[in-house]
C-alpha cells in the first residue's frame, strides 16, 4: 500500500513529485506520457528561470530532476479508482490494481473533439489536432481549421507558412484571442476566415478530399485535404467517477486552514488544469501541484 | 544484427521528439528523416504507411504508425 499515487506527468504532477521524493513517502507516479501538454508549447517565456524555452526543451529538464531524485514513474493509462474503506484502488489499462492511502489528481486536459462522422476515420490521414507535428505535410494543399480562439489562430498563423490556402472554421460570429494574431490574420492572403459556420462532416476516400459546413442555413462543403481540430481540450477525467466536477466537467478543489487542494472526496487531492483553478499556466499548474502534495502530507499526518 | 530503423519526423512534432528520446534511451541506432523540409521523402511516406501525419517509424519494413511503445518494442524486441 502506497501513501500517495499522483495521477500525471505534467508540471502539477512532476513538481509534487520533487516535494513527495523529498519526504518519507510512499509515493508512485502513473503517467502515460510525461511532460503532459508542454510538449505541445512552441515558446514558454513565462515560466521563472528561463527567458525563453520550448515545451520539448523544458520537458527534459523536468525528466533531469525527476530522475535525479529517483522518482519512480509508472508508464501506464489509469483506468479507474475506487474508494474501499480508506483506501483507494488505482486500475490501470496494464490491469495492474495499485493500492493507495491518498490521490493526487493530476492528470491535466486533452484536445476536445469535434464529433462529427469522419473525424476518427481519417485521423492521420488529413485529419490531424497538432498543428505543431503536421502542418508541413500540407505544402501547397488547402486546409481547414476548425475553431475560433488562440489555439486555432495559431495553427493557422504556422499552416500558412506551408499551405497554399487556410480556412479558419469557427461556429461563433467572430475571432476571439490576442490582438496580434487577429492582426497577423487579418493582413495574410492566404487564410480566410468563415464566421457562424457548424462544420458537420470531414469527407474523403483515401484521404480528406473536403469539409462541410453550415453557415445560417445554407449547406456546403470545402475541398480540403487537411483538417485541423483546434476547439480547446477537455479536462482528463474519465477515470474519476469520485470526486464533484464544476460545469466545464473540471475537478471542484476545496481549502480550508490547513489543507489545500482537496476534493469533494476525501484523502483525493487534485492539481492544475484538470481542477477549475482559474489560471491554465504552467507556472500555477507546477505551483498548485506544491501546494496539493503538502496538502496531502499533512492529510497523512491525520491517518495516524 | 541490428534492425535498420527509419524515423519520418518534422521539426517540431513532440511525437517524433519522444520517439527518438526512446531510441536513445534503449540504444537504438536511427536514421531521421524530416519530412517537412524534403517532400519527396514526404511523398513515399504517405505512399508506404497510409498516413499524413508524423511520425512514421519504419523497422526492418515494417510500419509503425505514430508514437507506441508498445509496438516499437516489439519490433525492436525491447523488454
Amino acid at each position: 500500500m502506497y501513501d500517495i499515487i499522483i495521477i500525471g506527468g505534467g508540471p502539477s504532477a512532476l513538481a509534487a513529485a520533487v516535494y513527495a521524493a523529498r519526504q518519507k513517502v510512499d509515493f508512485i507516479v502513473i503517467a502515460e506520457n510525461v511532460g503532459g501538454q508542454i510538449l505541445w508549447s512552441s515558446d514558454i517565456e513565462n515560466y521563472l528561470g528561463f527567458k525563453s524555452i520550448t515545451g520539448m526543451e523544458l520537458v527534459p529538464r523536468f525528466i533531469e530532476q525527476i530522475e535525479y531524485n529517483k522518482v519512480q514513474i509508472k508508464d501506464e493509462k489509469v483506468s479507474s479508482i475506487d474508494k474501499k474503506g480508506n483506501t483507494f484502488i488505482v486500475k490501470t489499462d496494464k490491469n495492474n490494481p495499485y493500492e493507495s492511502k491518498t490521490i493526487l489528481i493530476a492528470s491535466g486536459k486533452k484536445p476536445r473533439k469535434l464529433n462529427v462522422s469522419g473525424e476518427d476515420e481519417f485521423l492521420g490521414r488529413g485529419v490531424s489536432y497538432c498543428a505543431l507535428c503536421d502542418a508541413a505535410l500540407f505544402p501547397d494543399k488547402n486546409v481547414a481549421v476548425v475553431g475560433g480562439g488562440n489555439a486555432a489562430m495559431d495553427a493557422a498563423l504556422l499552416i500558412q507558412k506551408y499551405a497554399k490556402k487556410v480556412y479558419i472554421i469557427s461556429i461563433n460570429a467572430s475571432l476571439m484571442g490576442e490582438p496580434y494574431m487577429l492582426d497577423e490574420i487579418r493582413k495574410s492572403n492566404k487564410i480566410e476566415v468563415i464566421t457562424n459556420a457548424k462544420t458537420t462532416i470531414i469527407s474523403g476516400s483515401k484521404f480528406v478530399t473536403g469539409i462541410s459546413i453550415e453557415v445560417v442555413n445554407e449547406k456546403k462543403t470545402i475541398p480540403v485535404e487537411g483538417v485541423f481540430v483546434e476547439i480547446g481540450s477537455i479536462p482528463s477525467v474519465e477515470f474519476d467517477n469520485l470526486t464533484k466536477k464544476n460545469r466545464y466537467n473540471e475537478i471542484m478543489i476545496y481549502g480550508n486552514e490547513t489543507m489545500s487542494n482537496m476534493t469533494s472526496v476525501s484523502g483525493i487531492f487534485a492539481a492544475g488544469d484538470v481542477t477549475d483553478v482559474q489560471e491554465k499556466q504552467v507556472i500555477v499548474a507546477a505551483g498548485e501541484g506544491v501546494k496539493a502534495i503538502l496538502g496531502i502530507f499533512k492529510y497523512l499526518q491525520t491517518l495516524k | 544484427m541490428a534492425k535498420s530503423v527509419k524515423i519520418y519526423t518534422t521539426r517540431t512534432c513532440p511525437y517524433c521528439h519522444m520517439a527518438k528520446e526512446f531510441f536513445k534511451a534503449n540504444d537504438v541506432k536511427y536514421t531521421e528523416i524530416d519530412v517537412g523540409s524534403d517532400r519527396k521523402a514526404a511523398e513515399e511516406m504517405i505512399k508506404r504507411s497510409g498516413q499524413m501525419g508524423v511520425p512514421v517509424i519504419d523497422v526492418d519494413g515494417t510500419i509503425i504508425v505514430g508514437y507506441n511503445k508498445e509496438a516499437l518494442k516489439k519490433a525492436l524486441s525491447i523488454k
